[in-house]
């Protein structure tokens, strides 16, 4: 057993001894005998830490797919993770730190989550950013919530091209906010919006993912134009990564944005811990979902920051608070600070430019393949789906006998649309032009 | 006093104002670097169409890899954190993380593995969440559990859902959900996302429930009630297993807001006291860190009768020990993008293995004892409104301070950081007048603890010396008032910051 418990037997008795008992069980002599586990907890008992390592290690080795080149997306991106990101998002003081409700000794990570507000508002092109969420999926159902709250209306229209996924936790949610989620489909990969129809309920927002879930880039322009008509919000997830070579979500007239944040420096990890984004007009702002850091001084005048317009919190407001988020995933804000840091302009826009085009090469490598052809005609930047004459999960299992991870099945949340058993594949700066060659022959080789 | 792993002081570095990315930015340097491809170089215009391309890249820093890491390296030189020193905070048990916990976390075959590769190619993964499953059933005395939810007011929403499926399941519509006055703030904020109407029990002269409120508060339009125990007091809910019968006479579920859980570790289960669902927040209990507020993980354990409707999908070993993925027949549907934190998840089932059966206990046993030790020796020192055996916790109150020398919770906390010591969660439970919330939690030595007594004492012995000298500042205790003079920043001007909002270094008026 390891030994995070530095009590020695000697302090034990003391301790016990000003207290007045006899042993450690009497400090429990207020649960009822009746309750009292007996025999203790059912687990083995505990290993050394070269044993612990051992284990996780032996579990690792079982995950076949750590080890394949990576052309899987849909919301989680094998990009590199530079050295000085890593070292900095691992430092401790980040890492082990608690949530700053005492700003005098967290300055630390309240400048940095300023600093990921700042970055975040500029990528996204929007007044206000939090300091995150969970993930992608929870900054969708937030969104919606914020949208339900401010129109006072129950019906939101999301596009089948947001992630199904995110999709599906929508739906979960719902349940108990009772907003009503419309799936809107896909022409020709992108959101076909219809008009609100005469004497018809309007919706509260519009839900649009662009690039969408199919690497499809959404017109945001027609979309805000629908939704100006129903007099419904715009929402638009976006990808951090695409905003290098993108016209931003707000200056074609977003009022929340969304999105993922994972590309910006954190692991694949099995999906999680994530990063979820969260941006919204400055008129919103009071209904924002989670933690928000803003900029004051100290007694002294000094440059301070500090978590603000607390009211909004579950903490303060309990059962009137705008959402019920408490803890966030603070850490991955931290390194997306970081990562854009290292990044820098020149570097986010160049990141943008090799996904883009390393994606082009593998699309035209791909359809030159007979039996692959395209699933959508619009264009695509950082992913994008084939339809193959053999299964997309069959093609996925061949490839891996090769070394690849082939892309993602497009599965539920797709049924009976022309995208239904589509293979969603993705390109990062990481992949060469060796590895996609490779990997065109091998994918030749499946489809066969 | 022997040494014991106390902070020395409070970071004596970080005491400059330390500059935004954007001042230290200058146009023309960067940090990037990518690697040789040998992708063809189309321009940006034959990618994207000009609808969609922005003509110029997204103004946002350019600075050098060495500016870059300066910078973050002193911003960790103004952050306390565990690593530093104690975190007496209640409520929010922040314990030391073990190392070998974010080793494994960085282990290529799990940092590695992209969450939609399919279940052949991440059986270790999904081995992983089965086993940790089933230890979280072990230590909870429930059947199932679910790992997607992302913290543990994710985990509680999640929980709320569960008990309106069941309910919805037998065309049983009810409205109300019950939360004793001294709950954490979540609950009520999940119970209305949850569609629920929030009544709220008082607290008993003890501290507990009160059992003929909650009685009398019961009927079929309840759908269930919210708690935790040890309760947000700190205290052990002895009359348990009456509430559980009273609730569940009426058709209600018992929800356990697994918070405290490290407090009864292997002592007792939720599952035996009564509940049907449990969450945990795994950062409290099962040391995996905090991150400054997050991430977290809040897995929910269910009742045999809730196993159908929990999210999905679920990992599941069939048959021919093949590892798959599953949905539930009746599951309220998915509630992460993936599978959950799963890097935390992994990180707490590494707590869990090097500690076992028998270090979980000695986890509840030293975090029990630390409680009540402390508690015990501050009880002349300040008000101690339910002197009760602590749990892992318990609330103290300088409302007796206050009213003889004007010195605040808040000021207490704030004195405390020029101590070393973090402060202790401060007005919270709302019940408690300036309520002072302390857990020493179990990885702090005997002497940890007694430095922190002392200090605490030091801080009332000073306020009630310098009342009574009487202060020309016209504050009865200037060196709490002041406080803190030895961090970063001082007393840090919150009224000011939500009064003229600067969320952004765009925002900020020109100097």
């Amino acid at each position: 057993m390891a030994g995070y418990v530095p009590h020695t037997d000697e302090e034990l008795e003391e301790m016990l001894g000003f207290l007045g008992l006899e042993g450690l069980d009497e400090l429990f002599s207020v649960v009822p005998p009746a309750l009292r586990l007996a025999g203790g907890l059912d687990l083995p008992t505990g290993l050394s830490e070269a044993d612990v390592l051992d284990r996780l290690q032996q579990l690792g080795g079982r995950n076949r797919g750590a080890e394949l080149v990576c052309f899987a997306g849909a919301g989680a991106y094998d990009h590199d993770i530079p050295a000085a990101t890593r070292a900095l998002a691992g430092r401790s003081e980040f890492v082990t730190s608690y949530t700053p409700y005492q700003p005098e000794v967290a300055q630390g990570v309240l400048q940095a989550l300023f600093e990921f507000q700042t970055l975040l508002g500029r990528i996204t092109g929007m007044e206000i950013s939090n300091a995150s969420l969970y993930d992608g999926a929870s900054a969708c159902v937030e969104a919606v919530n914020l949208a339900g709250a401010q129109t006072g209306r129950n019906r939101m229209w999301v596009s089948q091209g947001v992630h199904p996924h995110w999709r599906q936790v929508m739906r979960t949610f719902a349940a108990g906010t009772g907003h009503e989620i419309v799936e809107v489909p896909l022409v020709d990969g992108v959101t076909a919006w219809p008009e609100v129809a005469s004497g018809a309920e309007a919706p509260a927002a519009l839900l649009a993912q662009s690039p969408n879930f199919l690497g499809c880039l959404e017109s945001l322009p027609d979309a805000r134009r629908v939704a100006d008509a129903a007099g419904a919000l715009l929402l638009v997830a976006a990808d951090p990564v695409a905003s290098g070579l993108l016209r931003t979500p707000g200056e074609q007239g977003a009022d929340v944005v969304v999105g993922e944040g994972q590309p910006l420096g954190t692991a694949l990890g099995f999906g999680g811990p994530y990063l979820g984004l969260f941006s919204c007009r400055s008129s919103l702002v009071r209904r924002l979902p989670g933690r928000l850091v803003g900029e004051t001084v100290d007694g002294g005048g000094r440059r301070a920051y500090v978590t603000t317009l607390r009211a909004r919190e579950q903490d303060i407001r309990r059962e009137k608070a705008s959402s019920n988020v408490c803890t966030n995933q603070t850490l991955m804000a931290v390194t997306a600070a970081i990562q854009l840091g290292w990044l820098g302009t020149s570097g986010l826009r160049e990141l943008a430019l090799r996904c883009a085009r390393g994606t082009r090469y593998c699309r035209e490598a791909l359809l030159g393949i007979d039996g692959v052809t395209p699933a959508a005609p619009a264009p695509t930047l950082r992913e994008f789906a084939v339809r193959t004459s053999v299964p997309a999960a069959t093609v996925v299992d061949r490839l891996a006998d090769e070394g690849f991870l082939a892309g993602v099945a497009v599965g539920p949340g797709y049924e009976a649309t022309p995208y239904e058993d589509c293979l969603l594949v993705a390109v990062t700066e990481r992949r060469t032009r060796a590895e996609i060659d490779a990997y065109a022959a091998a994918f030749e080789k499946a489809v066969r | 006093m022997a040494g014991g792993g106390r902070a020395s002081s409070a970071p004596v570095l970080g005491r400059d104002h330390e500059p935004t990315l954007f001042e230290l930015s200058r146009p023309g340097r960067r940090s990037a670097s990518f690697r040789s491809t040998g992708i063809p170089e189309w321009g940006a215009e034959e990618l994207v169409g000009e609808e969609h391309l922005r003509p110029e890249a997204v103004d946002t820093v350019e600075v050098s890899e060495r500016d870059l890491v300066a910078h973050f390296t002193r911003l960790t030189h103004r952050q306390y954190s565990v690593d530093v020193g104690a975190y007496p905070l209640g409520s929010c048990t922040m314990k030391y993380n073990p190392k070998v916990c974010d080793e494994v976390a960085a282990l290529p075959g799990l940092a590695r593995v992209h969450p939609g590769a399919p279940a052949a190619l991440s059986q270790g993964w999904l081995e992983l969440l089965v086993e940790l499953e089933s230890a979280l059933c072990a230590i909870t005395g429930m059947a199932a559990a679910t790992l997607q939810p992302a913290a543990g007011a994710a985990g509680e929403l999640t929980g709320l859902l569960l008990m309106r499926a069941w309910h919805a399941a037998a065309g049983d519509e009810r409205r109300r959900v019950i939360i004793p006055d001294s709950a954490h703030g979540t609950n009520p904020a999940s119970v209305t996302l949850g569609g629920y109407d929030v009544t709220t029990v008082p607290s008993d002269d003890r501290g507990c429930v009160d059992l003929a409120a909650l009685r009398a508060a019961l009927d079929t339009d309840v759908a269930g009630i919210m708690l935790t125990n040890p309760n947000t007091l700190g205290l052990f809910e002895e009359d348990i297993v009456e509430i559980a019968a009273a609730v569940h006479r009426v058709g209600g579920l018992l929800y356990y807001d697994g918070a405290n859980l490290n407090a009864i570790l292997g002592v007792t289960r939720p599952g035996d006291m009564g509940f049907d669902i449990v969450h945990m927040n795994l950062h409290k209990t099962f040391a995996t860190p905090h991150g400054g507020g997050g991430p977290g993980a809040g897995p929910v354990a269910v009742a045999e009768r809730l196993v159908p409707f929990l999210p999905g999908p679920r990992p599941m070993r069939r048959g021919d020990g093949v590892l798959d993925w599953e949905e539930p027949p009746r599951s309220i549907g998915r509630i992460h993008s993936w599978h959950g934190n799963a890097l935390v998840l992994a990180r707490a089932y590494a707590y869990i293995l090097a500690n076992g059966s028998d270090g979980l206990r000695r986890v509840a046993d030293a975090a029990v004892l630390n409680a009540n030790w402390l508690r015990r020796r501050l009880s002349s020192s300040y008000d101690i409104p339910f002197d009760r055996p602590s749990m892992h916790e318990f609330v103290a109150s300088t409302a007796t301070l206050k009213r003889r020398t004007g010195v605040r919770a808040l000021d207490v906390a704030k004195r405390l950081l020029e101590e070393g010591f973090h402060a202790p969660t401060v007005y919270f439970p709302l019940i408690v007048d300036e309520a002072l919330m302390i857990e020493p939690t179990e990885t702090e030595s005997l002497q940890t603890v007694e430095a922190l007594a002392e200090a605490l004492e030091r801080i009332a012995a000073e306020a009630l010396e310098e009342a009574a000298s009487g202060s020309d500042l016209g504050v009865g205790s200037p060196s709490a008032a002041l406080a803190p003079r030895t961090t970063p920043v001082g007393r840090v001007d919150e009224a000011r910051a939500a009064r003229q909002l600067v969320p952004t270094w765009d925002a900020r008026p020109a100097d």
